[in-house]
């Protein structure tokens, strides 16, 4: 009856070291003291899970963006050890603990449907689709709690580009990974596996939608939602999806995983909205991870001025 | 044999020492969230901790009559009050953390919240049938209402436990295996104390009611009474 995560014997956030002075510590014991001025130098180049993930190197030269906030970011540590990624376990330390199984090589990402020109793109192709940028962004899940992490990704749009959707074009439908070897809480019936989420293609192309490959200027820790999932900045959490294997351009609007699983507490859109309450609990407010006390929650997470006007004229009490 | 016959009966020093020690007990789940890295949102953790504990040690309670009548052990009823009011206990720190932590004493809010909120709506009915449990449950005030008033009052201690268990169930956003397992666990209680219950004869029932209250109230001449019946 424990909350388990609690009193694993986890060092307090205050002695947490952040994911950049661990790297740099790693260079700087790798090249010893003779060369610690060339270490300090390539301080981004290499991490954990870059080593892990069989990357050379990490992100450097990272474009930065003016989408990006210049609050304070979430600690590296609290953004990949408190996750909602079912597909591991429903606790919020399930996926820190769980996610190793998950295989991020080879990996491909099936883009199909209404394109020109679809086709099958590797994940090391992705990476160079475009040059990638950090994005710092606000993350609001819909559990009522927040964080700020600062991603490395690329516009979709600009894969969706490379496919030439046709004209008939008028939704994205995102697709996870089905595999419970790899993903052993696909053996439960929690949800309809695969997990599938969906965008409306002028979401999908807006400048704001991401495709993230990294975060923290690392590669994507599994637990995240390696090797590369969406980021929507203005919806709740869920909307972006992890671990993506297929993306398919579709006339109809998809049926997501959270629509089937409780069609009256989650809509298509699900944009972040302090006045449409959960059915069950209020948006109003949100606790930012580090915080004690709540803050209120902006509308569309507070890029209404990049998306409100996608919106004009709905009623968002309709399409919530 | 005589080792059961041992637990049948202890000493009333030896009740006194397991008392302690159940008190102490009691204290383990608030010590260690004293203690221990509460992770990457505090305020969930506590709230979910003394909501858990409120929780287990009203079933605790709930647990111990039938377990007295299974065991033989009388002495057990005497440790109830103990774990029942840690169950108000921790159900008081919940209900601050909310009130704190969550709404920073923004009452309107509250109001609102306790009034549109379902599962804040049953929580709070917990709590608030709690109150005249926890104020009734000394001596005197056993004393005062009378047995059978008495025990009729803390019969509310079903109410309790199941809109807690409801209070649980609707807060979860999809994965109800922890709310279900209260639920089951709550039918077999519920279901064992309806099996032990005393026959409803007038007599049986106002002899039966007495002798458990007194037990709550610590008497052991009545306790060795009840085990006679």
């Amino acid at each position: 009856m424990l909350i388990k995560r609690a009193f694993s014997g986890d060092p307090k956030p205050s002695e947490i070291t952040d994911a950049k002075s661990y790297a740099a510590r790693r260079c700087f014991l790798k090249f010893s003291c003779a060369t610690a001025m060339g270490a300090a130098l390539m301080l981004p180049t290499e991490s954990p899970w870059a080593e892990e993930n069989g990357l050379a190197a990490d992100f450097n030269n990272l474009k930065a963006s003016p989408f990006s906030t210049t609050e304070e970011k979430t600690s590296f540590r609290d953004a990949t050890r408190y996750n909602n990624f079912y597909e591991f376990g429903t606790a919020k330390g399930d996926p820190e603990r769980n996610a190793h199984t998950l295989r991020v090589r080879p990996w491909t990402v099936a883009v199909e449907g209404e394109a020109g020109k679809p086709r099958i793109f590797d994940i090391d192709e992705l990476l160079k689709i475009s040059p990638l940028e950090e994005r710092i962004y606000r993350l609001r899940c819909v559990e009522a709690w927040s964080m700020v992490i600062p991603w490395v990704g690329f516009p979709l749009a600009e894969l969706l580009k490379r496919v030439e959707p046709t004209g008939n074009a008028k939704f994205v439908e995102f697709t996870t990974l089905h595999d419970p070897e790899q993903m052993p809480g696909q053996r439960s019936t929690m949800l309809d596996w695969p997990y599938v989420e969906g965008l409306r293609l002028d979401e999908a192309r807006h400048p704001l939608t991401i495709l993230a490959v990294g975060l923290y200027g690392n590669v994507l820790p599994k637990q995240n939602g390696a090797p590369i999932r969406l980021i929507v900045p203005w919806k709740y959490g869920f909307k972006s999806i992890k671990s993506i294997v297929r993306i398919r351009l579709t006339e109809e609007p998809p049926l997501t995983t959270w629509m089937k699983a409780a069609p009256r507490e989650y809509g298509f859109y699900a944009n972040v909205n302090p006045e449409v309450d959960h059915p069950r609990w209020s948006q109003a407010k949100e606790r930012r991870i580090g915080d004690f006390l709540k803050r209120p929650t902006l509308m569309f997470n507070g890029y209404g001025e990049q998306v409100a006007h996608l919106y004009s004229g709905m009623d968002l009490q309709k399409y919530f | 044999m005589k080792q059961a016959l041992k637990l049948k009966h202890l000493s009333n020093p030896a009740i006194h020492r397991l008392k302690l020690v159940v008190f102490l007990a009691c204290l383990i789940p608030l010590a260690r969230l004293a203690v221990a890295d509460l992770g990457a949102d505090p305020v969930d953790t506590l709230t979910r901790s003394t909501g858990r504990w409120a929780l287990n040690f009203l079933f605790i309670s709930l647990a111990i009559t039938p377990l007295r009548k299974f065991t033989g052990w009388l002495w057990l009823v005497r440790l109830r009050r103990t774990v029942a009011l840690y169950s108000f206990f921790y159900a008081c720190l919940h209900l601050g953390v909310y009130v704190v932590f969550d709404q920073f004493f923004d009452w309107a809010a509250i109001v609102r919240d306790i009034a549109k909120r379902p599962y804040i709506t049953a929580g709070f009915f917990s709590f608030v049938l709690l109150v005249p449990l926890a104020i009734t449950s000394t001596n005197g005030m056993i004393r005062r209402l009378g047995g059978r008033r008495w025990q009729h009052l803390h019969r509310l201690v079903y109410l309790i436990a199941i809109s807690g268990v409801f209070h649980y169930l609707w807060l979860v956003k999809r994965d109800i295996t922890g709310p279900a397992w209260y639920a089951l666990i709550l039918c077999g209680l519920l279901s064992a104390r309806m099996l032990t219950r005393p026959r409803v004869r007038t007599g049986a029932l106002d002899k039966g009611s007495m002798s458990s209250t007194i037990g709550v109230s610590g008497g052991t001449s009545m306790m060795v009474e009840r085990g006679r019946e």
